[in-house]
């Protein structure tokens, strides 16, 4: 049985940008595109729950925006509210040294590893809670390795 | 955060009599090292960690603040729990008995059942390990005192989601200068370069490692602990330094499972941060317990001229 892990396409992307050489990329287009990837895992998230996700902005990001309205009501969510903030934190740091290659590749290299972290904590969520396409492949697995009394699926499959 | 912490009230809670055994030990030996005073509670009871406080958040909130009545009944004005989930617990039984009504009458109800004074918030501070050591002696002092500088040793430091969160529990946080930053914390950073380690930028040291589902959900938790140990080593770290048991026993577990079942090998080592304090202030590798780590650091430790 093959696994389908949460978000392969943004796993698969910030392996090849940790793997790329530091030279010839557009640090703030990366960052700014790591930004955009990180919306799209807290939308993920947002709508597997059937909540629109907003389109405002907090403090000038919309990533920060997405994040409080995920935790409204699920305090537990705030464990990624600062991986959240860093996400926007090195972003800003790129953005910075625009003229300064070197500490641009490093703070894009940092904020991959952040995104991908954020991606593996909401993707274990959505697991968790028996949510998104790869539940139906994942959770016989999970099921075999911790046996025990039987999970409510907090949504649909 | 005023007051003399010289001596302070201890509580270890249990995971420091378990798996974070050598967190007990170098804090105990870190303290007697820096003339500092620990007297561990009498008759302390679990702070109701996770198991309680996800079936009951109230009963947990009354475990803690047992604790603390013990704390003020011994004549201590701060108490000293150096495990995350503890010093959160403690601090939200805090916050919960100035806030919750029902907290406060569950916590009366229950203290009146079991013949003890009921707590009453604002008796007893809670402080973290790395508050004690911080505010009792600071870095010019500890850095005076070291007789084996850690220069050299590159260390990322990982504090983990429950020192600082939620924020609203811990009020002497993000206070500007001299305190504590919820995003950014950096005691630990401060005590360590102190002794003379090289602190490494790192993104993560706040980010979530998947302890509280270590067992349930073991897949998810290897994944994000790997990621925090790769990303260490990708800053140049040599070493994590932690300061929470669930935090160092994950991190050290899961590196062993990420190898063995993802085939994804890290040579970052993990040590408490008192025990790399310890060794720094001179003690032996033995003494502040690195003996009991799974992650075997002798080496590395050797090359520092340390241990």
């Amino acid at each position: 049985m093959t696994v389908v892990e949460p978000f392969p396409a943004l796993m698969a992307r910030v392996d090849a940008t940790l793997a790329a050489p530091v030279a010839a990329r557009n640090a703030l287009a990366e960052a700014e595109a790591n930004l955009a990837e990180g919306e799209a895992v807290l939308e993920a998230w947002l709508t597997s729950r059937g909540v629109e996700p907003t389109e405002e902005t907090v403090e000038g990001f919309r990533l920060l925006a997405l994040h409080r309205q995920g935790a409204r009501g699920d305090p537990s969510f705030n464990a990624c509210r600062e991986t959240c903030r860093e996400l926007v934190y090195l972003r800003n740091v790129v953005a910075l040294h625009e003229d300064d290659p070197e500490e641009a590749a490093r703070a894009l290299r940092l904020q991959a590893m952040v995104l991908k972290h954020l991606a593996l904590f909401i993707g274990g969520k959505l697991q968790e809670a028996g949510l998104g396409e790869f539940c139906c492949s994942a959770r016989p697995l999970r099921a075999n390795e911790t046996p025990g009394p039987a999970r409510t699926a907090a949504g649909p499959d | 955060m005023a007051g003399d912490m010289k001596k302070v009230g201890y509580y270890p809670g249990c995971a420091l009599e378990g798996t974070g055994h050598a967190y007990n030990r170098s804090t105990k030996e870190v303290g007697k090292a820096l003339g500092l005073d620990l007297v561990e509670l009498k008759n302390w009871n679990c702070c109701g960690a996770m198991e309680v406080k996800n079936i009951d958040p109230q009963v947990q909130t009354y475990l803690s603040a047992r604790n603390l009545t013990i704390a003020k009944d011994m004549g201590f004005e701060k108490v000293m729990a150096p495990c995350n989930g503890c010093y959160h617990n403690l601090k939200k039984a805090e916050y919960d008995l100035k806030n919750n009504a029902h907290a406060v009458e569950v916590n009366e109800r229950i203290s009146r059942k079991a013949g003890h004074a009921t707590y009453q918030p604002g008796q007893v501070e809670t402080i973290h390990a790395l508050d004690w050591i911080k505010n009792a002696i600071g870095e010019e002092e500890l850095a005076r005192r070291v007789k084996h500088s850690l220069k050299g040793m590159k260390v990322a430091n990982y504090y983990g989601c429950m020192y600082t969160r939620p924020r609203h529990i811990f009020p002497e946080k993000d206070k500007g200068p001299g305190s504590e930053s919820t995003l950014k914390p950096h005691f630990m950073d401060d005590l360590l370069g102190a002794a003379g380690a090289e602190n490494v930028e790192f993104p993560l040291k706040t980010a979530c490692c998947g302890g509280a589902h270590a067992l349930s959900d073991s897949d998810t938790s290897t994944k994000l602990v790997l990621n925090i140990l790769e990303t260490a080593e990708a800053c140049g770290a040599e070493v994590i330094a932690t300061e929470c048991p669930t935090c160092h026993t994950g991190l050290e577990m899961h590196q062993v499972r990420a190898e063995k079942v993802l085939g994804r090998k890290t040579k970052v080592k993990i040590l408490y941060f008192t025990q790399l304090l310890g060794m720094a202030l001179g003690l032996s590798a033995k003494k502040v317990g690195v003996n009991e780590l799974m992650s075997d650091p002798s080496d590395l430790l050797r090359a520092k001229g340390l241990g």
